[in-house]
């Protein structure tokens, strides 16, 4: 009988060790990606147990999250931060990891740079001490985001005690519309299954809107995941896939790239498969969306008013007002025409290459409205290097936006990009926590890097489709 | 490891929805290299703003079970965030539901993440706000959260419930009794042998 696993199952399956005493499986981490954030502490409990990393090969580390984007001559300004790089540089250097500084031309975002450089490939098993890691199963990988003591097991033992979750498969069918990108994608589904919809699954991304789109759109809605309450997110490997990785520099080459090939085919799941749930959407349904509160899954679409407590369940309304209170917005108003004051493209959602040409594209000859401060942040350095060699920076410039390094930048506050007192940020990231971007009452919206273009240009939110034509001449 | 079978104390709340860990631990306490300290900062934007939240209030101050809302921890895969509510004196959460990695990495630090019943964890909430010296009990051998003369019933999956209450919570500790059976395993993984396996 043929394998009616999904691919999920199979890549579980090949990396189950065992079952623990307490029922979980030991499984097996292919690749262990780590940053300065939530890895200090982790080689710091390697030391005290006299540990030692057990596969420094299938451990590969970058710096994103505390580089300043602006002026990174060492030592950093922020002495915490220094504090962390030098960390980071120590204990990759005694362990003996891999380490893409500062200095080195592959440093980025972990989460472009995995992709990016072909470590991340189909049917490996990933863990990175950062949530969205969820983002590699784009290439049909389970990927997930741990803590720092799993950080540590992984590097002592390469293993995790982890759960099986639940699959669930979303089938979204059909073309997008111009104006609606893989963001608005990712927000719907949230909007649709909302914030802890995903608590216990893993998502497959199925149909043919995801089978249409390119390895970095994939990689958009997979990062998002999270938000929804899935740990991990995939889509099956398809021809984009193998032809994405082709010659990159750690994918397989020659004879050995087409045995690879032929592998990560076998892995997607068959048309019989199983899967625990199914939910479809309509492609057409979707509209360039904003979200308008404090999670990412409230959201309308950019035509949309923001919505009155009154449309939602009973319990879920003190949480409705809490966030139109936060945002200062009332019930009714519509999205549309809302002012902002910072825009934000970049992250690990939408800092690839892939966006900044998207968000270029609206910003070709137009001019940032008067008073909105714009930064364009690329996801790693390749990336910026690309951009550059496609003229896109001078684009951004022209039109008033700053120009960055890579890095993490304004999708947190850990660098010095950070927002001011309540200022509304339209934002190409992922998160519009409360104090997410740096001030504690700080606003962020939540859009497509084209919408945050588009918004940056009028100085308020936009429908992206009114810009969609290039500006005269 | 130590068996966790009961948490006592008295308890705090903070019945709300949503709670994500850049509320519980907001990311520039997280330039760090070590989590000393992080107690000091759980809530601190949330606790600036708001005078009334209940991390704020002196009567609360040595509570060790904290009751709260849906999703749990949801966000970042931060450990500062359980570090930092652990550091503050917390050791057990009673939550409708938690996010995952939370979840996981409250497990790892021996701290019991147990779900109830909305309406309950409600009654809970405002019978503490009301009394904050009542004694609070998480009995995880029975599965119930006791406060003065009530009791609700609690519970939690099977597998990390195992794991506290038997002391088997050291999972780096099983982790790497079984490391030869993690290079047997090794062995079979297609890209690890040139996808010849
Ligand atoms: S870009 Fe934002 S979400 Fe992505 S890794 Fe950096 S801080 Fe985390």
């Amino acid at each position: 009988m043929r394998d009616q696993r999904n691919l999920f199952n199979k890549v579980w399956d090949l990396h189950t060790v065992g079952t623990l005493p307490s029922g979980q499986t030991q499984l097996f981490i292919g690749l262990h990606l780590i940053h300065e954030v939530t890895s200090p502490q982790a080689f710091e409990m390697l030391r005290d147990r006299k540990l030692t990393v057990m596969y420094p090969d299938r451990t590969v580390a970058t710096v994103d999250h505390i580089v300043p984007t602006d002026n990174q001559a060492r030592p950093f300004a922020d002495g915490l931060a220094e504090q962390m790089m030098s960390a980071i540089e120590k204990n990759c250097r005694e362990f003996g990891v891999t380490l893409f500084d500062l200095k080195d031309g592959r440093q980025g975002i972990v989460h472009a740079v995995g992709p990016e450089q072909g470590l991340t490939q189909p049917g490996i098993t990933i863990a990175c001490g950062d949530s969205h890691t969820s983002t590699h199963g784009a290439f049909g990988t389970i990927a997930f985001g741990i803590g720092t003591s799993q950080v540590a097991y992984v590097l002592a033992t390469q293993t995790l005690a982890m759960n099986r979750p639940k699959v669930r498969r979303i089938e979204v069918n059909g073309e997008l519309a111009p104006g609606v990108f893989a963001k608005d994608v990712i927000l719907y589904i949230i909007r649709k299954l909302g914030v802890n919809g995903g608590v216990g699954f893993a998502y497959e991304y199925a149909g043919s809107t995801f089978d249409a789109m390119s390895m970095e759109e994939r990689m958009t809605v997979c990062n998002m995941s999270l938000e929804g309450g899935a740990r991990c997110g995939y889509v099956n490997p398809d021809e984009t896939t193998v032809e994405y990785l082709r010659g990159r520099p750690f994918a397989p080459r020659g004879a050995e790239f087409e045995r690879a090939a032929d592998w990560w085919y076998s892995l997607a799941s068959p048309e019989n498969a199983q899967y625990d749930e199914v939910v479809r959407y309509d492609a057409e349904d979707i509209e360039p969306t904003v979200t308008w509160g404090i999670n990412p899954g409230q959201s309308v679409g950019v035509r949309e008013a923001i919505p009155t407590p009154g449309d939602f369940p009973t319990d879920e309304q003190v949480g409705i007002k809490e966030a139109l209170e936060f945002m200062e917005l009332k019930a009714g108003q519509p999205i549309e025409g809302l002012k902002i004051d910072v825009a934000f493209i970049g992250s690990c959602t939408n800092g690839r290459i892939s966006d900044l040409r998207e968000a270029a594209a609206i910003a070709e000859g137009r001019k940032v409205a008067p008073g909105v401060r714009a930064l364009v942040v690329p996801g790693s350095q390749l990336i910026l290097k690309q951009a550059e060699e496609e003229g896109l920076d001078r684009i951004f410039e022209e039109a008033g936006f700053e120009w960055r390094e890579a890095g993490c930048s304004m999708c947190l506050a850990m660098n010095p990009d950070k927002l001011r007192g309540r200022e509304i940020c339209a934002s190409s990231s992922n998160r519009n926590f409360k104090g997410r971007q740096g001030s504690p009452t700080g606003r962020t919206l939540l859009m497509s890097p084209a919408m945050v273009a588009a918004a940056a240009i009028n100085g308020k939110v936009t429908d992206v489709r009114k810009l969609l034509e290039p500006a005269a001449v | 490891m130590q068996q966790i079978t009961t948490v006592s104390g008295t308890a705090i709340p903070l019945l709300l929805d949503d709670i994500d860990t850049d509320r519980i631990i907001p990311a520039r306490y997280l330039r760090c290299v070590t989590f000393e300290g992080l107690g000091d900062h759980a809530f601190e934007d949330d606790r600036q703003q708001d005078p009334a939240h209940s991390f704020n209030q002196p009567q609360h101050a040595g509570a060790s079970i904290l009751v709260s809302g849906r999703n749990f921890g949801c966000g970042s895969s931060r450990e500062h965030a359980p570090q930092s509510l652990m550091r503050w004196g917390i050791k057990a959460v009673v939550a409708e539901s938690f996010a995952e990695i939370f979840f996981g990495n409250c497990t790892g630090l021996g701290i019991p993440c147990v779900t109830a019943a909305r309406a309950d964890l409600a009654k809970a909430a405002s019978a503490i706000a009301e009394n904050p010296a009542v004694p609070v009990t998480l009995d995880l051998t029975n599965l119930t959260l006791s406060y003065g003369d009530f009791s609700i019933p609690v519970s939690m999956p099977k597998s990390p419930h195992e794991a506290l209450t038997s002391g088997q919570w050291d999972f780096l500790g099983q982790l790497l009794d079984n490391q030869p059976a993690i290079r047997d395993r090794a062995q079979a993984i297609p890209y690890l042998s040139g996808f010849q396996a």
